[in-house]
């Protein structure tokens, strides 16, 4: 009896000593991963992880394939998705309310600020690093088939990616935030005018539904408020998290990062022991051979040049997000998150100038509300959404600057985006437009005819002519891509620091009047 | 065509829908259906009834200081009521472009924003601006004026005393 109840115990108690153990066992059941098996069955036994292949092509795994930069993407999503966590524990969406517990935030509460910081600049990240990721997808032509539709979930994240940081610069609701509202909502309600022109707003009138629609009143006040911060907060990061989720599946659906046809041959043989270049032969692969896609069976031989993700793609991984995190906190320490007067309805910030990324459009906007701020933008996004849908070239796919044409046309490229808008601008600030000139012309005639409309003409039309020069889509496409990443810098340049007060230019802001 | 009872199939009859085909496209029909109103019931959702707003009557009384041509904004307004020999006139100073608040100068008005001009009358000189700036409605009676932020009037009306 007694020996019975002593082997009871001290079972217990071994039981009770090994419990952190099999935790960890019961959690990671596929044990350390350090043979090819183990490290496959560490991806696909995890859910996160799985969403990789077991296996990356050396290719992909080159830093100038990607650049890191749709991981550095991600990467500052999730900081911005701790720090804005964080944030929401003193944040109060209500006006006047809404400013006093961010300044809470900046000066009372402790480390408040720094996360202040980080989500403000990781935002900024994100916005710059998304952009060069459609850049890098877009010069290494890696939206063609089959990746197309990838594509445009990416131009989805872009659109989703601006809209959580302009709904994020309207909550600290001080004059820049007013302000920017203000002018957002009414470039929503744009389309007034050229219904307004026609005289046709009193039987249909999108542009105000659009308004109402975002501001849920007639004045920005405490419904606009609220319908920014839901926004912000919930809607636009659940639609973010879901379309990062297809992004990624369908990467790995498409075969990996998109590669040059001739990848393999072109790849150095690996360095022996860094790179376990495969050593067992897989098992099971019949049943998957009937639906894996790929033209070569992989039976009895590991399909060739993949190493395993883990280590070698997940460590890479996770140096990006430790880059990532440093560069955000690094600017954090150097650089606090503005914040200006309390709003104020009745006195705009003079000038109001809307977040950096934006100062392109409002360039644009001061040409037309509606062309600027509507009719120029959606041209551009059915353009970009187009492109994989009508390059369905084969030359280049997965090479920098592929196609017909190459790095030389990228450059002369250059040098037309930069030309032609360079030029418009300088034309319009030294000679001003037609308003100007005519006062009494019809308003349809400014919104149909001005710089921000001629500009996309004019690279419209150089993109035409490459296409017949050079006999090929993507060569247009290389061109009109170019062109508008050109016309966008230069927008946003001089929208950034060449712009003053009433909007006027000037050189540098040491020369504004002061009042 | 005609059918014949008992007599063979034609390759080209079409074949009889089964019941469960039915009940289930019947099923899928009714839920998209159901969607679709509960969809177009809620879009109603984002416009409440009535909608809070300061009211957009207000009442001033002009110093008597005010020299003709000189605009006079009350505070908390963006309206700047003018007075001359032919009357009494108020001139909404919200931006036909983009909503922002313009400010009067020697000229007439300019807008902070996108640095739309505006003459004394309010029409467009320069900028973006597709539409001159709103007259708005004006009751003189003694010293007391009442405008109407809500309601245009043509531009060039001038109320004098009644
Ligand atoms: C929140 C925004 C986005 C995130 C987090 C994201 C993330 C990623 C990641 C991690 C990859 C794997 C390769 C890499 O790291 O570059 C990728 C690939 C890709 N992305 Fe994005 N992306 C975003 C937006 C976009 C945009 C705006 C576009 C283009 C319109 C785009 C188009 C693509 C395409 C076509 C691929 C496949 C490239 C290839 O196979 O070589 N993505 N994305
Ligand atoms: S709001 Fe006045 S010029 Fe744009």
């Amino acid at each position: 009896m007694s020996t019975e109840a002593k082997s009871a115990m001290t079972e217990f108690t071994s039981n009770l000593r090994s419990v952190p153990r099999r935790m960890l066992e019961s959690a990671f059941r596929s044990g350390k991963p350090n043979t090819d098996r183990t490290r496959s069955t560490f991806v696909f036994s995890n859910v996160f992880l799985h969403l990789h292949s077991v296996r990356t092509h050396r290719w992909s795994l080159r830093w100038t394939t990607t650049m890191g930069l749709g991981l550095a993407t991600t990467a500052a999503f999730l900081i911005t998705l701790f720090t804005g966590v964080l944030l929401m524990f003193y944040y109060k969406p209500y006006p006047d309310v809404a400013y006093q517990s961010i300044k809470d935030i900046h000066f009372v509460v402790p480390t408040g600020r720094f996360m202040r910081n980080i989500h403000r600049w990781a935002a900024n990240v994100m916005v710059v690093t998304v952009i060069l990721h459609m850049a890098r997808a877009f010069y290494t032509a890696s939206y063609r088939r089959p990746r197309e539709f990838n594509w445009l979930v990416g131009m989805g994240l872009l659109a989703i990616t601006l809209g959580l940081s302009f709904t994020g610069y309207l909550l600290p609701w001080d004059q820049l935030a007013y302000w920017a509202i203000t002018i957002g909502a009414n470039i929503a309600q744009s389309p007034r005018e050229v219904t307004d022109a026609l005289n046709l707003t009193d039987y249909f009138d999108p542009g105000g539904f659009q308004r109402s629609l975002l501001l849920g009143s007639e004045i920005v006040g405490e419904e606009a408020l609220i319908r920014f911060y839901l926004l912000h907060v919930m809607i636009l990061p659940l639609a973010l998290v879901a379309l990062m989720t297809i992004h990624f599946w369908r990467i790995r659906k498409d075969g990996g990062i998109a590669r040059p046809a001739d990848a393999d041959a072109r790849l150095e043989a690996p360095a022996g022991a860094v790179y376990p270049v495969f050593t067992q032969a897989p098992q099971k692969t019949y049943q998957l051979a009937a639906i894996v896609k790929g033209r070569t069976s992989a039976v009895e031989r590991g399909p060739e040049n993949t190493v395993p993700s883990m280590p070698h793609l997940f460590y890479a991984e996770l140096a990006i997000l430790m880059l990532t995190a440093l560069v955000c906190v690094a600017l954090s320490l150097v650089s606090d998150a503005p914040l200006k007067e309390l709003a104020n309805p009745s006195v705009p910030e003079n000038p109001a100038k809307a977040p950096w990324y934006f100062l392109g459009l409002q360039e644009l906007v001061a040409f037309s509300a509606f062309m600027g701020g509507i009719g120029v933008p959606s041209v551009v996004l059915i353009g970009l959404g187009l492109i994989p849908y009508l390059d369905r070239e084969k030359a280049g796919t997965g090479e920098w600057f592929g196609g017909p044409g190459g790095a030389r046309l990228v450059r002369r490229s250059l040098m037309v985006g930069f030309g032609a808008s360079i030029l418009i601008e300088a034309f319009v600030i030294r000679f001003g437009w037609i308003r100007e000139w005519f006062p009494h012309v019809p308003q349809l005639v400014v919104t149909a005819l001005n710089p921000g409309t001629l500009l996309t003409l004019v690279y419209g039309l150089y993109s035409v002519w490459l296409v017949k020069r050079y006999q090929s889509t993507r060569a247009g496409a290389l061109g009109l891509f170019t062109c508008f990443l050109c016309g966008f810098l230069v927008l946003t340049v001089i929208g950034t620091y060449f712009r003053g007060p009433n909007w006027d230019f000037y050189w540098s802001p040491s020369l504004w009047p002061h009042h | 065509m005609t059918v014949i009872p008992g007599s063979p199939k034609s390759r080209l009859d079409p074949d009889p829908m089964p019941r469960r085909d039915w009940l289930g496209l019947a099923s899928l029909w009714s839920a998209a259906s159901a969607l679709l109103f509960g969809l177009v019931g809620s879009m109603r959702l984002p416009k409440a009834a009535v909608v809070a707003a300061p009211s957009k009557t207000f009442k001033v009384t002009l110093p008597d200081s005010l020299a003709a041509g000189e605009a006079f904004v009350p505070a908390g307004r963006a309206v700047a009521v003018y007075r001359d020999a032919e009357g009494i006139h108020a001139i909404s100073t919200i931006c036909t472009h983009l909503g922002c608040v313009v400010k009067s100068n020697a000229e007439g008005f300019e807008c902070p924003c996108h640095g739309s001009r505006f003459d004394a009358t309010g029409g467009v000189v320069k900028g973006p601006a597709p539409r001159a700036l709103a007259w708005l409605q004006v009751k003189v009676s003694g010293s007391e004026i009442q405008v109407d932020e809500g309601k245009a009037v043509p531009s060039g009306t001038k109320v004098k005393n009644a």
